[in-house]
């Protein structure tokens, strides 16, 4: 017997799974103060970017609409914060982009390529502007306070959200529907001519896609405890998942996960350490990701994956 | 009763008429050939038939039912298969996961992947593409692209198999193979409309000729009486 044939993974991958969730779950009780708040911002982008391939990935449709269902999210927890529960206001945080999904879905899935990207873009555009006009001119008010929750329930309800929209994609993708998915992506018209309601499953994962994000959001603007209309619908939220899942590489779908996280542990160093110089940096290490890993951090693990393969037929 | 009837079937692109008020009716059980010079709008009527395209004009009735105005889903469920001119397949996946998509959802009943993967393996199969059931459709040549695309809609479990040019671009022995399947595909009980340019596969299999020149159809018979019609051979060879 040898240990290649003992850690195989049928076995091996639920157990180290396990090992991970027993640490996340328990990082609060032994490393205290910062780390807890660090982990939940890479847990916001995991879930930010992962939520973003798990539509954009398969489909090819290029949605920027990330802003907009996370901005919707911190909205809801602004108005609902201070009269419902925590799970309760994530939750419409959630249901309220998903709303926003599904109706910007069934008006514009139809444009593809370049029009849907901009489209969803400009979604952010208008929501935002609509809110200030709105708190202007109706409310006459500028932003909204937050209720504050203290970081560690903050670390459990994002940690939460994230193991719960894994669950969401290891399911979907053994489904027959994450196969209709990708075979929308490879052709649509094809798609709709086997049967496929290609509609239907583009805007019922857009709009799930749209739950996650928005309850990240609804999550992350408890620890803001001060929101306007800009914060919120910041524009940097639609592109930064886009980067990461690119940067992690879309081959497999731990590449989104490895590109958020090394982003936002970069992005938490160059602010604190080089706060100056943190956006030129940023854009090297961007542009030189673009130029030598076209495939990302997957493509590169493959590559070296191989490169060890080979050599190990070299010595038999 | 024909199994699919069109009245009056209309099609203009801006102002051109690329269809235009075409009759036409397939019997259940019949290999009906669809012919015409370039551009006479063979695939355009595929194209109302299945709703890729929708009809501004006139009815298109499958056993009895209303297909104009349907989506091309809806369509496919009521039991219309076809395959496309320029193939259509999903070149990243294999071709076992192209024939199972159609087996998931080509159907009204929901089917359990069990039984769907069942039915998949028989009509690979019946295809011939057993062997390869593991390879992505993108690395296969032209012909077995083709026979995959013929099997995903076998697996929706069609009534009426619509075939557009599948023997374009094959060699004389891969043609002679796809006659073969085209006849055994019927003798499952699958009526066939087929558009096709190689007059030797279209001569021998079909029952009846529908021929389009224009965006309209000007004859109709079997492959005796259209070969001998003297306005055929003008469109064909010109006067």
């Amino acid at each position: 017997m040898q240990i290649s044939g003992i850690l195989s993974k049928k076995w091996f991958s639920p157990v180290a799974t396990g090992v991970i969730l027993v640490v996340l779950a328990t990082l609060p009780v032994y490393a205290a103060g910062y780390t807890p708040i660090l982990f939940t911002t890479i847990y916001m982008y995991i879930i930010l970017s992962v939520s973003w391939a798990l539509f954009s990935g398969p489909t090819g449709y290029m949605s920027l609409a990330t802003a907009a269902f996370f901005g919707v999210g911190i909205y809801t927890a602004s108005l609902l914060g201070e009269i419902l529960p925590l799970p309760v206001f994530i939750l419409a945080g959630g249901l309220a982009s998903a709303m926003v999904a599904l109706l910007v879905g069934a008006l514009t899935l139809r444009l593809k390529g370049i029009y849907f990207a901009i489209f969803t873009f400009g979604l952010v555009m208008l929501i935002a502007q609509l809110l200030l006009f709105f708190e202007l001119h109706v409310t006459g008010t500028r932003g909204r306070f937050v209720i504050v929750i203290d970081y560690n329930t903050i670390y459990y309800a994002m940690l939460i959200i994230f193991v719960l929209l894994m669950l969401i994609i290891f399911l979907l993708r053994r489904s027959r529907w994450g196969l209709a998915l990708q075979s929308i992506g490879e052709n649509e018209e094809a798609a709709a001519h086997i049967g496929i309601n290609v509609t239907l499953v583009k805007v019922f994962i857009f709009a799930l896609s749209a739950f996650f994000i928005g309850m990240a959001g609804a999550t992350i603007a408890t620890r803001w405890t001060y929101i306007d209309p800009i914060i919120a619908f910041d524009p940097d939220i639609s592109f930064l998942p886009v980067l990461m899942a690119i940067f992690g590489g879309m081959a497999r779908s731990y590449g989104p996960i490895i590109g958020a996280v090394i982003f936002a542990y970069l992005q938490e160093i160059l602010l604190t350490k080089f706060a100056e110089l943190y956006m030129l940096i940023f854009g090297v290490i961007l542009v030189v990701s673009i130029l030598y890993l076209p495939n990302g951090i997957v493509g590169l693990i493959q590559k070296l994956w191989r490169r060890i393969e080979r050599r190990r037929y070299a010595d038999t | 009763m024909p199994i699919l009837e069109g009245k009056g079937v209309t099609k203009y692109f801006g102002g051109l008429a690329a269809i235009s008020n075409v009759n036409f009716n397939v019997e259940r059980g019949e290999i009906v050939g669809l012919i015409g010079p370039n551009g006479a709008g063979k695939t355009t009527l595929f194209n109302l038939i299945s709703a890729a395209l929708p009809t501004q004009q006139g009815v298109i009735t499958f056993k009895d039912i209303k297909i104009t105005g349907m989506k091309s889903h809806q369509i496919c469920k009521l039991g219309i298969a076809r395959t496309f001119q320029s193939v259509k397949i999903f070149p990243n996946v294999s071709v076992l996961e192209n024939v199972m998509l159609g087996a998931l959802f080509g159907k009204t009943t929901s089917t359990s992947s069990e039984a769907a993967l069942k039915e998949v393996e028989e009509i690979l199969d019946f295809i011939g593409l057993s062997a390869i059931k593991y390879n992505q459709a993108k690395d296969l040549t032209l012909v077995n692209q083709k026979r995959v695309e013929v099997a995903r809609a076998l697996a929706t479990d069609p009534e009426l198999l619509l075939l557009d040019e599948l023997m374009a671009g094959l060699n004389h022995t891969e043609i002679s193979e796809t006659m073969e399947m085209v006849s055994r595909i019927r003798d499952k009980g699958i009526t066939i409309l087929m558009i096709e340019h190689v007059m030797k596969a279209i001569m021998s299999i079909c029952d009846r000729i529908i021929v389009l020149h224009h965006g309209e159809t000007i004859a109709e018979g079997t492959p005796e009486e259209v070969s001998t019609s003297k306005k055929v051979i003008e469109v064909y060879l010109g006067e």
